[in-house]
């Protein structure tokens, strides 16, 4: 039976393929991920003190303005401040080292400006701020922060007011501040081409101007380019934060860290975004060079297990076929070797009753020679049912001989024999009859064939058995091809005998050598003039094969060893 | 001269009494026996020129026979009778001290001859 050799391939092929790759993939996988997971950790970390850092920094900036006002407002008098001249040197002293500071004014205790050095002297100072909220909020806490606004001076400011008490009676210095220290302190964030940063208040309207998309005192909104579409979207809420918050919001093509931190002077939370392309720019690198990698260890591993199992079946496939002659071989010996016994077992049980007959049939013959029968009627049929008796016996004597003729365990002659010469003698027994029906033998030997050494006799035999069947598949009218090599690799010889007769079927072509088998008409042929010559030929050491085409014609050929 | 004293040795016995028949009316002594243990009794009272023994017999086959009879009698030639399967039972035979081995079925001219020659050859003549 022949193996499925494709389907054994594919399955080998895909077992070394599947239990090299399936742990490659999985190692990359986890590798990836645990880079990945490391990579990502190391930017919310870097990214978490980032926004720390700046929210400090602006939370120094507030600490060291409120301080100077209370150095301010404490190292001087609430007379002398409201005196405006001196007001304005002192405010002079404090925006000589800072640029920060666009105006300053005294308040009292029922909200009436008494004081104001900066631009906006003649609207402001007439002002009562006693039910502004920040007036309101400033005599709760002490200290107010405003959120940033336009004001008259359309420039985004924003005011720190303070309230210190003099002998019991309260009252309030107030300063406008530009955002410009924010904004520059705020844009020291903007690390890579597209990260921004920007400060909301408690109700998520930006305090600054964002670098990308969103305007002043508007919620932020998410520029075009990380949307994806020609609509910009709004930036998650982070004004209610309190604790430092780092998180990376995907949704859709939009992927941003945000990382945000409130300050702790205001109700402001300063919000940090981030690109992660640029961010992980190096981990993208990494994914692509771990595709590119398993892609060609696959490559490698496919084509490694495809050479090996290549290897791998072909040898397989030449173990079978060894296996298949060679128990087509054994199967073969093992019928001959059951075949003759039994043959030779038959022949004697055989031979017996055919001695006795023989016998009695001899004894018949001598009492009709010693009795004075001659004169008798029937004498001439007595004597010739005997002589009858006698032949038949003589005839199965040798049909008996012929059945044993592979039974035979003489010892093979040894004899030099020149096998061109053999095939001479012995086509020429049979070329009468071949010229009788029409058939030509033609001769193709080689010249180098050597004398070998063998049985003559019993290759005659082979010989003429096989030359015998040429003649009775073609019946009329064709060709016998009898050809010889000689084999040097193999030190043999080849005789070569064709026909151009109807051939023999695939299905028949191993039954040829069987005792028995025969597509001669039922008592032409024994069956056994083949199986006899397998025999001979296995016992003279030499092989006997057949290769056929039916409607073409059959081919056996013989091989000798020389010695 | 003596006439010729033959002891045929084979358990089938229309074979064994037939060529008895045959070679007594040739003027030849021939006695039969139809198995190997009956022969050897046989020959412990008479004696033989020439043996014919059948390889194949039930109890005693020929092999053995033969082995008792040289023992017994070394002078006595004997020719083994084969079915033609037991060629080499034939062989063995002669390297046992047989004479020669004749295949069955043979023509009794064959194996007249035979014994012509195995009769001579205990004779001591030499064709």
């Amino acid at each position: 039976m022949e193996r499925n050799y494709r389907k054994l391939w594919w399955q080998h092929c895909l077992a070394i393929i599947g239990f090299s790759v399936i742990p490659l993939v999985f190692i990359n996988l986890s590798l990836y991920k645990l880079f990945d997971n490391i990579f990502i950790g190391k930017m919310t970390e870097s990214l978490r003190s980032t926004v720390e850092n700046r929210r400090d920094a602006i939370d120094l900036f507030f600490n060291e303005r409120v301080a100077q006002l209370y150095t301010v407002a404490n190292t001087n008098t609430f007379k002398q401040l409201t005196d405006e001249t001196y007001l304005s040197k002192v405010f002079e002293i404090m925006h000589a080292k800072s640029t920060s500071y666009m105006d300053i004014g005294i308040i009292d205790n029922e909200g009436r400006h008494l004081a104001y050095v900066g631009p906006y002297y003649d609207l402001l100072k007439q002002v009562n701020y006693k039910n502004e909220p920040w007036f309101i909020a400033v005599k709760a806490n002490g200290i107010y922060i405003s959120d940033i606004f336009m004001g008259y001076r359309k420039v985004p400011h924003f005011i720190i007011a303070v309230m210190v008490r003099e002998k019991g009676v309260p009252w309030i210095l107030r300063v406008t501040i530009n955002l410009k220290n924010i904004d520059d302190i705020v844009h020291k964030a903007w690390f890579g081409k597209l990260s921004d940063a920007f400060i909301i208040n408690s109700q998520n309207a930006l305090q600054t101007k964002p670098r990308f998309g969103g305007e002043f005192l508007n919620p932020p909104i998410a520029p075009e380019f990380d949307t994806g579409t020609m609509k910009s979207q709004g930036y998650p809420d982070y004004s209610s934060v309190i604790n430092t918050k780092v998180e990376r919001i995907k949704s859709g093509v939009f992927d941003a860290f945000f990382a945000a931190a409130k300050i702790h002077n205001t109700r402001w939370v300063l919000v940090i975004k981030e690109d992660p392309n640029e961010l992980l720019g190096d981990l993208q690198k990494g994914k692509y060079w771990v595709i590119l990698l398993s892609i060609l260890g696959f490559a490698v591993i496919t084509s490694g297990a495809a050479l090996f199992t290549n290897g791998l079946i072909n040898r397989i496939r030449d173990t079978d076929r060894e296996n298949a002659a060679h128990s087509d071989m054994l199967l073969q010996a093992n019928k001959m070797i059951a075949l003759s016994k039994m043959a030779a077992g038959i022949a004697h049980e055989v031979n017996n009753p055919l001695a006795s007959i023989a016998e009695k049939a001899g004894w018949l013959k001598d009492l009709l020679a010693e009795e004075d029968l001659a004169g008798n009627p029937n004498y001439a049929e007595f004597n010739d049912s005997v002589d009858k008796i006698e032949h038949h016996v003589e005839r199965a004597r040798k049909i008996i001989h012929n059945l044993l003729g592979f039974a035979r365990r003489m010892e093979p002659a040894k004899e030099k024999i020149n096998v061109n010469n053999l095939l001479d003698e012995t086509t020429g027994f049979l070329e009468n009859e071949a010229r009788y029906v029409n058939i030509q033998i033609v001769k193709q030997y080689a010249d180098n064939v050597p004398v070998i050494t063998n049985d003559l006799s019993q290759i005659q035999q082979v010989v003429l058995n096989l030359l015998n069947n040429a003649i009775d598949a073609i019946g009329r009218d064709g060709i016998i091809t009898v050809s010889t090599c000689y084999h040097e690799k193999t030190d043999a010889v080849e005789i070569g005998i064709g026909d151009t007769g109807k051939g023999i079927a695939a299905g028949e072509l191993d039954k040829v050598f069987d005792p028995f088998f025969t597509t001669k008409e039922v008592g032409k042929g024994t069956g056994l003039g083949l199986s006899i010559s397998y025999s001979i030929v296995e016992k003279l050491g030499g092989k006997l094969k057949v290769k056929s085409k039916v409607g073409e014609g059959t081919v056996f050929t013989l091989l000798l060893p020389k010695q | 001269m003596e006439t010729m004293r033959v002891f045929i040795v084979d358990d089938e016995d229309d074979f064994r009494e037939t060529i008895v028949k045959r070679l007594n009316a040739r003027k030849i002594r021939a006695e039969g026996a139809s198995s190997g243990i009956r022969a050897l009794e046989v020959l412990k009272e008479k004696d033989f020129d020439v043996i014919v023994l059948d390889v194949k017999m039930p109890d005693m086959d020929g092999i053995e026979t033969l082995r008792h009879i040289k023992k017994m009698k070394p002078d006595i030639e004997v020719i083994m009778l084969t079915g033609h399967a037991s060629v080499e039972f034939g062989l063995k035979g002669m390297q046992l001290g047989a004479f020669d081995y004749v295949m069955k079925p043979a023509p009794l001219n064959e194996l007249l001859d035979t014994i012509g020659q195995a009769y001579n050859k205990k004779r001591g003549i030499i064709h």
